[in-house]
């Protein structure tokens, strides 16, 4: 038995979706129940593409595969068995993403008027959530590494700071890691909630390893977090979609699956829910393993990247005990600015000329997505092309706009301005106004505008700037981005 | 006793030799790697199930890859070969006196151990003193050459596989970048019959047009490769494949070949009508 089944107290062989998608093959019921397409029968074309294996477990809830929405055996024993790989009191197998599990946390935590404190460096789903529900945000400001031009973590004084001015709050939310691999002191962010009768949630769509690697930056169920969102797809190996939500022992369990139930499907993918049972499974077993091999990786490409001369792939040697607490060495980030070029026209290059797909460029940065499935021979290609990128394109950097934060005008809530009356605008005529619509680069996903924040000349200069960069902008009811939404001026001249 | 290898060149058409004895199996960290004696080819190399090479018609292979180069450019002293663990092609170069120094990368020790004990008569030159092996992945080791080689030769295995980083942009421009003013490089340019096969062909052509000034393509006829007919690229930063070859200087070093000739030479670049419209369709 290794490392990491020694400190689990169920057996974490087990897989029991698995295991019963499996037996239930074996005994080949005949269906006739949904999904119409009858294990691929139905659909030819959809099996020959998929694969027969595939199909024929896209199967519907039945009494031998439990039910998503109320689990009392196959699925709340996998639950369990994540529960406990985890780490966590509960864990919640989630089917829409970490989306749905970024919102069921805050729906849980949150109700209307009630105030949330939480870096503004957010996704886009936490403030989705904040729509839904009619939370209002108090948003702490990261720091910012100038260089780099990306958000840092959030210093304990600022989060202490905040909790001083809302103590009527009721939760915290934190970023473990950000995109960028970036950890803030959660530790002490959970104690000083914790003091204030606040929850501690943690979005952990980029941590999934935290658990299962050694010498990784402190998870959040192990920092004593109260709710966790965990993109089990993200560097955990499961299908694109599939995700956990944990719980600590302060969290109502019942309640939670209540507030998961308001807007998850009843027709849970058993294709998603076994990827996650196996991957869990794996995880478990190997991936202290696995993940000393990742790490490997990464520091070996970051070496290869910074001997190349002109890019800086970061790493921790930024962490400074605050803002930046810890560092996922797992991320491979690379700042593009010092060669002329902007982190999106790199990822652009990449891909066109390279064949080489990363995860995305922003302004100064580009990241690579390194997770279970990477090898050294990859990471030569990687490397190479951006040793050929910079022999080929380097260009003088006179010019290059570096990314800064932007801090947020908050002048009406989320839910507010995203219900208010609003009027559609040429978006260089907006500045001034009051956005009642989401602008973002996705990826990252993280806005720039969100609803019920007033519209700077320094925000649309930004948007102009990323668009010609040729960033993929996202969020505004118009695709193309030339309109956006305001607060319709009867409304807008109130602030 | 009936023993057959099978090697599908597509879903649709395999080449099947019969096998005397299964010589070696083994699975490297890379690839599984096999040797198999025959009555018709000899001994054969195969590397995930794919022939890299046969006793009897590899000298075609060994010698379109090094004599069309050595033929064209006056003053080879340094070389550099990529993958080629079966030690063929250094053979073939190590008969050169000129060349001064030759560096093999292969990535995978595995090959040279099999071959160094399963086709001697292939590997025998991996000991010339100007040979330095680095067991090393190519994409690596090239990142940090700069104007160092005369000739480089990229001796690979098929682009679907751990061979695949030798068929990419950033790979060739890594060789660009390593060769001198006027050097070479030769590839392996795969077969234009099969589909899958032509479409491989055709992006790596596109490549290196896109790297190097002259880039031309020539042919072979080996048996055992998919089709039995093969390509080689030829990328140059100064010479002409034809119009800068050395027949006579050549033919007085007075190399005993059985398959290359100056004569073939000038042949190999004419080819046939749908191959060179598969090439100027993405030369442009």
């Amino acid at each position: 038995m290794n490392q990491s089944t020694l400190k689990n107290k169920l057996d974490q062989t087990k897989a029991p979706i698995y295991e019963a998608l499996e037996q239930f093959r074996n005994r080949r019921v005949v269906p006739f129940d949904v999904p119409g397409h009858k294990r691929g029968r139905g659909n030819p074309e959809l099996t020959a593409f998929l694969g027969e294996q595939c199909v024929s477990i896209d199967v519907n809830s039945m009494k031998p595969l439990d039910n998503l929405c109320h689990p009392i055996s196959v699925i709340r024993e996998a639950e369990e068995l994540a529960a406990d790989a985890f780490g966590a009191a509960h864990a919640f197998l989630m089917v829409g993403g970490t989306t749905s599990a970024v919102q069921s946390m805050v729906l849980t935590a949150c109700k209307r008027g009630d105030e949330i404190i939480l870096p503004r460096n957010v996704h886009r789903s936490v403030i989705n959530a904040l729509v839904l529900c009619g939370a209002v945000p108090v948003y702490v400001n990261p720091e910012v590494d100038h260089r780099l031009g990306i958000s840092l973590g959030m210093k304990l004084e600022q989060v202490e700071r905040a909790i001083k001015e809302h103590p009527n709050a009721v939760a915290v939310l934190v970023n473990n890691p950000t995109y960028y691999g970036i950890c803030s002191d959660l530790r002490g962010i959970v104690k000083l909630a914790h003091e204030h009768n606040m929850l501690c949630l943690a979005d952990e769509a980029h941590g999934t390893h935290f658990y299962f690697g050694k010498d990784l930056p402190v998870s959040a169920m192990e920092a004593g977090a109260d709710m966790a969102s965990v993109s089990m797809h993200k560097s955990g190996g499961s299908l694109t979609q599939s995700s956990f939500l944990l719980a600590g022992p302060n969290i109502n369990e019942g309640y939670v699956r209540q507030i998961i139930n308001l807007t998850q499907t009843t027709s849970g993918s058993y294709l998603l829910m076994s990827s996650l049972d196996i991957s869990r499974r794996n995880l478990a077993l190997r991936g202290e393993k696995v993940f000393e091999q990742v790490r490997k990786i990464a520091e070996y490409a970051r070496t290869e990247i910074n001997s190349i001369g002109g890019y800086y792939a970061f790493g921790q040697e930024l962490i400074n005990g605050d803002s930046i607490y810890d560092f996922d060495p797992i991320k491979l980030s690379v700042h593009t600015l010092d060669i002329g070029l902007a982190g999106i026209e790199v990822y652009d290059m990449l891909r066109d000329d390279y064949d080489i797909q990363i995860e995305f460029g922003d302004i100064g940065n580009i990241l690579a997505y390194l997770s279970i499935g990477d090898r050294t021979q990859e990471i030569e290609r990687l490397v190479s092309a951006l040793a050929e990128i910079r022999r080929c394109c380097q260009r003088d950097k006179t010019g290059m706009l570096t990314q800064e934060y932007i801090p947020p005008q908050v002048v009406a809530s989320p839910q507010e301005a995203f219900y208010a009356p609003k009027e559609s605008r040429p978006i260089m005529e907006t500045e001034g106004m009051v956005c009642s619509e989401f602008v973002m680069c996705y990826p990252p996903g993280i806005p720039i505008l969100a609803p019920g924040e007033k519209i700077t000349k320094d925000i649309l200069e930004y948007i102009r700037y990323a668009k010609e960069k040729g960033c993929s902008m996202t969020g505004p009811e118009d695709p193309e981005i030339e309109h956006l939404n305001v607060l319709a001026e009867v409304t807008n001249k109130t602030y | 006793m009936d023993l057959w290898f099978s090697e599908k060149h597509t879903p649709d058409v395999k080449l099947s030799i019969r096998i005397k004895k299964q010589l070696f199996c083994s699975e490297s960290d890379y690839q599984r790697i096999d040797i198999f004696d025959s009555e018709e080819f000899g001994r054969i190399l195969s590397l995930d199930g794919n022939i890299m090479l046969t006793e009897r018609d590899a000298f075609i292979y060994n010698e379109m890859i090094v004599h069309v180069p050595m033929a064209v450019h006056p003053c080879i002293e340094k070389v550099l070969v990529i993958g080629a663990g079966d030690g063929g092609v250094v053979k073939e170069l190590t008969r050169y006196e000129r060349l001064k120094h030759i560096d093999l990368v292969e990535m995978d020790p595995m090959v040279v151990e099999a071959c160094r004990q399963y086709l001697p008569g292939n590997t025998c030159q991996l000991d010339d003193r100007r040979v330095n092996i680095h067991y090393e992945n190519a994409l690596k080791f090239i990142r940090y050459c700069e104007n160092e080689y005369d000739l480089i030769i990229v001796d690979s295995n098929d682009p679907y596989g751990p061979s695949e980083g030798l068929f990419t942009k950033e790979f060739y421009g890594n060789c660009f970048k390593a060769l001198r003013e006027d050097g070479i490089m030769v590839n392996q340019q795969g077969s234009p019959f099969y589909k899958q096969d032509a479409d491989a062909m055709q992006r790596s052509h596109q490549r290196i047009v896109a790297t190097f000034p002259i880039s031309r393509v020539y042919q072979a006829h080996i048996p055992t490769y998919a089709a039995g007919y093969w390509l080689f690229g030829f990328a140059s930063k100064k010479y002409h494949p034809l119009d800068d070859l050395n027949a006579d200087s050549w033919n007085k070093l007075q190399l005993r070949t059985k398959y290359y000739t100056t004569n073939l030479h000038k042949g190999a670049f004419y080819l046939p009508a749908f191959l060179e419209e598969m090439l100027e369709a993405v030369e442009q």
